[in-house]
């Protein structure tokens, strides 16, 4: 029997080559992983070096200076805000609501299938068409003019159906055997979704929300098309500069403005600019990463 | 189990009913009466069509799409099909699944959740139902000290009493139970068991079940399904005898096929 386990447990030359390619496989794949972090730290590393000299607080909240080619971006960075929110407070209810119903309540019948389908083509859809879209909609025949109101639509329209998506895989989380625990004792698809379903997918719906929000600020076609504006006269640090049915400033097309349109702008400006939309972007995405720790841990099941 | 046999006093009453999923039917036209406050053991090998029969009793077949139903099911003489008033039926009927379900709230709501849902906000009369269909259900003194915590993180045996308690609080009169030992150990398996004995007195119970032997020690007549057909309904010893009417019937409660 000593013999025979002896036997069983010698390393055959077939086996140091499967441990071999075991360990290769385990290599390659680990390699591949880290190589995600190397792009990100140059980004960054480079975005910084080059910012440097502009990036301050003072950067923040002063306005641009002597024809844009000084000073800071503080117009922009508030109207990116204004865009972001506003687009948010309209796709974010919109796209939950549309999304309960069609995890929740929906048959598999044509009419949701059709709604399914158009809701996968509408998050395909190039975000120039958007901004087309949204000129010719919002900015030309619901007479919002170039707006920020128009703009927010624009890209409400833009976020609307990957909050759906995302939604709806946090709904789908939700195991289906509560739900029928739920209609076995005579509870409605309502109740039920109240007691069970969304308390438990919240976590999900939020981050799929706030995730929206990179999006949102980075996009500049459709901004540009429909009330984003090369300047406007703002008082340093005035939190509530603008109208919703007039035009503002955004970060994405003051960047791309001060980076091509405008000669003798001081080199690290444009940098700066990109560091603070990275920075608002990233600032947001790890509150959205908290806040799915957070609710996690109070997981249920 | 020998008990006198109830008198025929008639509760479900179920005709020519057909099921489809799709076009694959896997219920062809079954019929058979279920008596007030008998046992009724339900026993039939994989795909046998039990659990669809439940679900077509109390109607969350309706939640599956593309099936298609024929035929009746009465419940006190109304068809369930034409019922307006769906959850007033699934109220009627207690269900309980093959795997213990508690639901991510805490042990009082799980069990308070059906008659919150029917509308009872009355914490006292809330707080004795909880106390009682937890009693009933052999749970209540494992956690009468923390109904606060979480149904899903008690052992799965207490979740599938938790499960019970759940199906007994909205009160109905009729108790179907879907294997509901495969999640649990046998000695919580004999207190359910006992306790099924004692609910028998105030209500109806189906008992689907794989093992046969359980249905021999519980119910009062029991019913034998085999690939969506009824092979035989009669009294519990008559089946598990030797001379049931039909040799399938011999065969799969002496365990020769199945």
């Amino acid at each position: 029997m000593n013999a025979d386990a002896q036997t069983r447990f010698t390393e055959t030359p077939r086996v140091r080559r499967k441990l071999r390619q075991e360990a290769l496989a385990q290599w390659i794949f680990a390699t591949m992983a880290a190589a995600m972090i190397v792009p990100l730290l140059l980004i960054v590393g480079y975005l910084v070096v080059r910012a440097a000299p502009s990036l301050s607080l003072e950067f923040i909240l002063d306005v641009p200076r002597r024809g844009m080619t000084d000073g800071g971006i503080w117009p922009a960075l508030i109207g990116t805000i204004y865009l972001v929110f506003l687009s948010l407070a309209v796709s974010a209810p919109v796209g939950i609501l549309a999304a309960v119903y069609l995890n929740e309540y929906a048959q598999d019948n044509w009419f949701n299938r059709l709604i399914n389908l158009a809701v996968i083509n509408l998050a395909g859809v190039p975000s120039i068409v958007h901004a087309l879209f949204g000129l010719g909609a919002f900015v030309y025949a619901a007479r919002f003019g170039y707006s920020i109101i128009a703009a927010s639509l624009t890209l409400a329209i833009m976020t609307l159906p990957v909050i759906i998506a995302s939604t709806r895989e946090a709904l789908a989380s939700v195991p289906r055997p509560f739900r029928e625990a739920c209609w076995n004792v005579g509870a409605t698809r309502w109740q039920t979704i109240r007691a069970v379903v969304l308390p438990n997918s919240v976590s999900g719906i939020l981050t799929g929300v706030i995730l929206q929000v990179s999006r949102a600020a980075g996009e500049t076609a459709p901004v540009m098309f429909t009330g984003a504006v090369f300047f406007k006269a703002v008082q340093r640090g005035d939190l509530l500069p603008y109208y919703l049915d007039e035009q503002c400033m955004a970060l994405s097309m003051h960047l791309y403005t001060i980076s091509t349109q405008v000669p003798g702008v001081k080199e690290s400006i444009p940098f700066a600019t990109a560091v603070v939309l990275l920075g608002l972007v990233l600032t947001v995405n790890a509150a959205a990463i908290a806040l799915r720790v957070r609710l996690r841990s109070r997981k249920k099941w | 189990m020998v008990t006198p046999m109830p008198a025929a006093d008639l509760h479900i009453e179920i005709r020519d009913l057909r099921l489809a999923y799709g076009t694959k039917e896997v219920i062809h036209g079954v019929s058979f009466d279920i008596h007030r406050h008998e046992i009724l053991g339900v026993i039939g090998p994989a795909q046998s069509g039990k659990t669809s029969l439940l679900r077509c009793l109390n109607r969350t077949i309706d939640f599956t799409p593309g099936t298609h139903v024929s035929g009746t099911v009465k419940v006190d003489g109304q068809d369930v099909r034409k019922m307006r008033n769906v959850f007033e039926l699934r109220r009627k009927i207690g269900m309980v699944a093959p795997l213990p379900v508690g639901l991510p709230l805490s042990i009082y709501d799980n069990v308070a959740f059906a008659p919150r849902a029917a509308g009872l906000t009355r914490r006292a009369e809330l707080d004795a139902l909880v106390e009682q269909c937890l009693r009933q259900a052999a749970l209540w003194d494992e956690v009468k000290d923390r109904l606060n915590s979480l149904g899903t993180k008690l052992s799965g045996g207490q979740q599938q009493r938790l499960t019970i308690a759940r199906a007994l609080s909205h009160q109905p009169e009729i108790l179907c139970l879907d294997e509901f030992s495969i999640a649990i150990d046998p000695v919580t398996t004999m207190r359910i068991e006992e306790v099924l004995k004692e609910l028998r007195k105030s209500m109806t119970i189906v008992l689907v079940t794989n093992l046969t032997q359980q249905a021999r020690r519980l119910a009062d007549r029991t019913v034998f399904l085999w690939n969506g057909d009824l092979v035989e309904l009669g009294p519990t010893e008559v089946l598990f005898g030797d001379h049931p009417k039909d040799r399938r019937t011999y065969e799969y409660v002496q365990g020769i096929f199945g």
